[in-house]
């Protein structure tokens, strides 16, 4: 079921795509730019037409599984359904079109929307203001960070830590370093939650903060969070809030009143903006008013009936990327908020909390939950009792892809062994969760009975289990026209890897 | 609502198969203390109130699909072929995860690949990522490569980079601990570095359209042990000299002029780009190629052992989201482009821009600030604030230029100097259009104003 590389699919002098005529008076290339500079050969892209180039792109696309194809129980990835109506919104040509150096007056409705956002996510999360630039959740950390920076200097301190738990995703620790912190790992203890007692005694004055997102990735709400923020308030850190699973407790108690100091937003978690295959995302970050000054310039401020982009900031941390984020993603999360509205909102983080309740409660039997529910919007079983039995976790996923579901996020957290992490997320009908549940029971059972046929799966995806270690060891990156070879180096492979997150 | 599916008899189903009476049970470990009595956001409305809220609010924008605009600096209204929508708008492409399940992924996967192929084709470097969040992040990422490659503490940029760059690469060394030094726009391909820098960070054509000699500044960039690091338009590379033929180390930029949207600011699309020797040390997603356990070929993430997820505070970046679906845009655009139709697009900005220089050059009072050889933008310098003219430019429902003295308030041969830019969608009504109202402006004001001649500050 191979689709050939759309290389492979060229031919000299076919074209997909036509220019009209330059309608200005044409000079030699060579009079506008010396020769010197030009290149010697063109770049062998494909040379495809039309019909070649959508059909291809077609077939490769329904090689994938997706939302609108299928159940996407992604633990801490959200993947919940996106609303059809937000592509109509961000493909108004008032939207896709305008041009980010234009003057703020013609861009009220842009600067509006951004401002009401601004307010809205502030109000949703419980902090004082907001910075819609960074692009991802990751860049969200990692500008929370430096803010939480600028904020200990602003005080003559130069603390040198950031403590996150050893079930933090791997963004936290990889986000601390890009932000010149060095990570102190704090354990969880037997109930699944921080060990408060341990992270009582790693504060110290050298904390400059803890990172945590609660519920946390067991899908168990730090039950201690008032505690924890106070231990590392009295030792002048800050709280930083990963708003990863932000889902489960929308409406029900916000980031802000728990004693966060700092959050940030996964918009294409939380608020729906599809993941694209992997980005573009959004995220957010809010924070509480001490630090409001070091927010990324611009902010989106009003002046009476006016909206402009305000750039005084004389404490700013500066920019964290080119303009002023991912706008055609804050059009979708902006339409997400004014559709559901307060109630919505409220009804999305109960639905999402019963699902993964449902399923836990139903799969529990048959697999191991390290540490009992109730959760909240997701949950982590173990699929050691199968392990035991020479069938592992990384099996069992691959096999769900026969039963039409794309596996959980699998050997993450990586404190419990053969993990999977399911987050159902509230779009999805009891009929897809039983479904649901009687494949992974199905499963089970071909674990004890029949293992040959779990070893062996996926049996019915496009292609079957992908040698990785393989495209470690030989890394064949880019295609090349034949006459040339690509360059071969040795790489060792990775053990047991966290899939999702 | 109608993206919930559950009816309440199903919700109380559900409980009772949980085993707990009311949801508010599920919530036991929520300190009572902390829970909220409301949200503080407006009721919900109807899809067709949404959308008329929402084309209300796109309308109160001027867009530039409807009025000529010489708006650039980074960011370039290109045609965006219907097919590109068409297959970014695959929902099998748009609603997937990152592919880390590759068995269920290779149509994201392969994507990858083949984006990651035409990025090293038009760059002439050997390995690409997936994709990174923009051109000014994506020089900070390459800044951080050199670092790592040379164990050295700064890193070296002319005053021609983007200023969105050099701004967001001055918050990034900010963070990670190095310095930035900014030296004087390359004049005669001279630049200060020691010894002591990790890279040479070159924009070509630079902020100010210019075309500049690639090739001595990486031999001086190499003399001195730093890396040169070249970033680029892609549009461009249809005509330009490839980074890969004047010997930059890494290549990066901007995508978003490769078949993506304005859409103010984002999302747009950071590409990298190395010679072999620095792949380990990429940041991001990168997609290989193997074979699957029947032999047939397939595709997967790979040298993942950079990343985050693996490498945790270890890792190359904390990039994990990044740009896949703008990628897959520009990867259909490419394959529809070709080899002719990317240097046909750099040959319409090119002969476009050109054009317009003579002419609104040739406007009394004005004249071209961006010395030659330039390529698609060129800085014209006004008679008059920058400012003044964009406002009458605007009064005729167009949009004008970058005004930069914005951007270089200390540079007195840039004052009053507006950046244009040109792309296949200006036409030569557009230009034509301007020089008019140029004209008209100049004038007005000479007949209104100043009986001698514009009086500009020539």
């Amino acid at each position: 079921m191979s689709e050939p590389l759309i290389f492979e699919l060229s031919a000299p002098g076919r074209r997909g795509y036509n220019l009209p005529d330059i309608d200005v008076p044409r000079q030699p290339i060579d009079t506008l730019i010396p020769k010197e500079h030009q290149r010697s050969t063109a770049p062998s892209l494909p040379e495809a037409s039309e019909p070649t180039v959508v059909r291809h792109y077609t077939r490769l696309s329904q090689l994938n599984h997706s939302i609108d194809t299928g159940f996407y129980p992604l633990g801490s990835c959200t993947m919940k359904y996106n609303p059809k109506i937000h592509e109509t919104v961000a493909g108004l040509p008032g939207f896709r079109s305008i041009h980010p150096l234009q003057p703020d007056s013609t861009v009220q409705g842009a600067l509006g929307l951004m401002f009401e956002l601004q307010e809205l996510l502030a109000a949703i999360t419980g902090m004082d203001a907001v910075s819609l630039q960074p692009a991802a959740g990751a860049h969200g950390e990692f500008t929370g960070l430096l803010m939480i920076k600028a904020y200990h200097a602003a005080q003559g301190r130069l603390p040198g830590t950031v403590i996150a738990p050893d079930a933090a995703h791997g963004t936290n620790p990889a986000s601390a370093t890009a932000a010149g912190y060095h990570l102190v790992t704090v354990p969880s203890n037997q109930r699944g939650r921080v060990d408060i007692h341990h992270l009582r005694r790693l504060v110290n004055e050298d904390t400059a903060a803890l990172m945590l997102t609660n519920p946390n990735t067991l899908g168990l709400f730090e039950d201690e969070i008032v505690e924890m923020a106070q231990i590392v308030h009295e030792a002048g850190g800050q709280v930083y809030y990963d708003g990863a699973n932000l889902n489960a407790i929308l409406g029900v108690v916000r980031p802000g009143d728990m004693g966060f100091d700092v959050v940030h937003l996964n918009l294409h978690k939380t608020f729906t903006t599809p993941h694209g295959g992997g980005g573009p995302g959004s995220g957010p970050v809010g924070v509480k008013q001490p630090l409001a000054r070091f927010l990324p310039v611009p902010n989106v401020v009003r002046d009476g009936q006016m909206y402009r982009l305000d750039y005084q900031r004389p404490e700013t941390i500066g920019k964290v990327r080119s303009f002023y984020g991912n706008f055609g993603m804050l059009v979708r999360a902006y339409t997400y908020i004014r559709t559901l509205g307060r109630e919505g909102l409220t009804q999305v983080g109960r639905d999402a909390v019963l699902n993964a309740n449902y399923l836990r409660a139903r799969l529990n039997d048959r697999f191991d939950e390290p540490y009992p529910g109730p959760t909240m919007h997701e949950f982590v079983l173990s699929g050691r009792r199968q392990a035991a039995r020479g069938v592992h976790t990384r099996d069992m996923a691959k096999r769900l892809m026969d039963y039409g579901f794309h596996p959980p996020t699998v050997y993450f957290p990586l404190i419990v062994e053969e993990a999977m992490m399911i987050e159902p997320t509230e779009t999805e009908s009891i009929d897809t969760l039983d479904a649901f549940v009687e494949a992974m029971r199905e499963i089970a059972r071909e674990a004890e009975e029949e293992p040959e046929i779990v070893l062996s799966a996926p049996h019915v995806t496009p292609v079957g289990r992908v040698d990785e270690a393989r495209a470690a060891r030989q890394p064949d990156l880019a295609w090349r026209a034949a006459s040339t070879g690509f360059p071969k180096a040795e790489e060792p492979a990775a053990p047991d890897t966290p899939e999702g997150v | 609502m109608s993206y919930l599916s559950h009816t309440d008899a199903e919700r109380r189903r559900m409980l009772q198969a949980i085993g707990v009476d009311r949801l508010e049970d599920l919530y036991e470990d929520v300190p009572q203390g902390l829970r909220l009595s409301g949200l503080d956001v407006p009721a919900g409305l109807s899809e067709v109130e949404v959308l008329r809220l929402m084309q209300s609010k796109a309308a109160e924008n001027l867009d530039l699909e409807t009025r000529p605009s010489f708006l650039g600096g980074g960011a370039y209204f290109g045609y965006v072929p219907a097919a590109v929508g068409a297959i970014t708008g695959r929902a099998e492409f748009y609603t997937s995860y990152t592919p880390y399940q590759p068995e269920v992924s290779q149509g994201t996967l392969q994507v990858i690949y083949e984006f990651q192929s035409m990025i090293c084709l038009l760059t002439g470097l050997d390995v690409a990522n997936a994709s990174l969040y923009d051109g000014a992040t994506a020089v900070a990422e390459a800044a951080s490569m050199a670092l790592n490659a040379t164990g050295r503490n700064r890193v070296l940029v002319p005053d021609t980079l983007s200023p969105e760059y050099r701004r967001v690469l001055s918050t990034y060394a900010e963070g990670i601990g190095y310095d930035v030094d900014v030296g004087p726009i390359v004049e005669g391909g001279q630049l200060d570095v020691t010894e002591e820098h990790a890279a040479v960070i070159v924009q070509n054509p630079d902020f100010l359209g210019s075309v500049v000699a690639m090739e001595k500044l990486a031999t001086l960039a190499h003399s001195h042990g730093a890396l040169f690091i070249a970033v680029v338009d892609p549009i461009s590379l249809g005509i330009l000299k490839p980074p890969g033929e004047y010997g930059a180390d890494i290549a990066v930029g901007e995508g978003q002029n490769l078949g993506g949207w304005l859409s103010y600011g984002g999302p747009y699309l950071g590409f990298i780009a190395s010679t072999p020797n620095l792949q380990r040390r990429l940041p991001g997603r990168i997609a290989g190629a193997t074979v699957d356990d029947r032999g047939n070929p397939a595709y997967v993430l790979t040298l993942q052992t950079r990343e985050q997820h693996i490498r945790r505070e270890r890792a190359t970046s904390n990039i994990c989201t990044n740009e896949a679906l703008v990628a897959l845009g520009a990867t259909v655009y490419m394959a529809l482009l070709g080899k002719e139709g990317l240097r046909e697009v750099a040959e319409h900005a090119l002969q476009k821009a050109h054009y317009a220089a003579d002419r609104m050059g040739a406007v009394p009072g004005f004249g071209v600030a961006t010395p030659s050889p330039f390529f698609r933008e060129f800085a014209l310098r006004c008679p008059v604030p920058a400012e003044e003219v964009n406002r009458f430019l605007l009064s005729r429902d167009i949009l004008g230029g970058l005004d930069l003295s914005r951007i270089y308030p200390d540079n007195a041969s840039l004052r009053d100097c507006l950046l244009l830019g040109m792309t296949e969608m200006t036409t030569r009504n557009d230009i034509d259009a301007c020089v008019s109202a140029l004209t008209d402006m100049v004038a007005a004001r000479s007949t209104t104003r100043e009986p001698a001649g514009v009086g500009g500050r020539a």
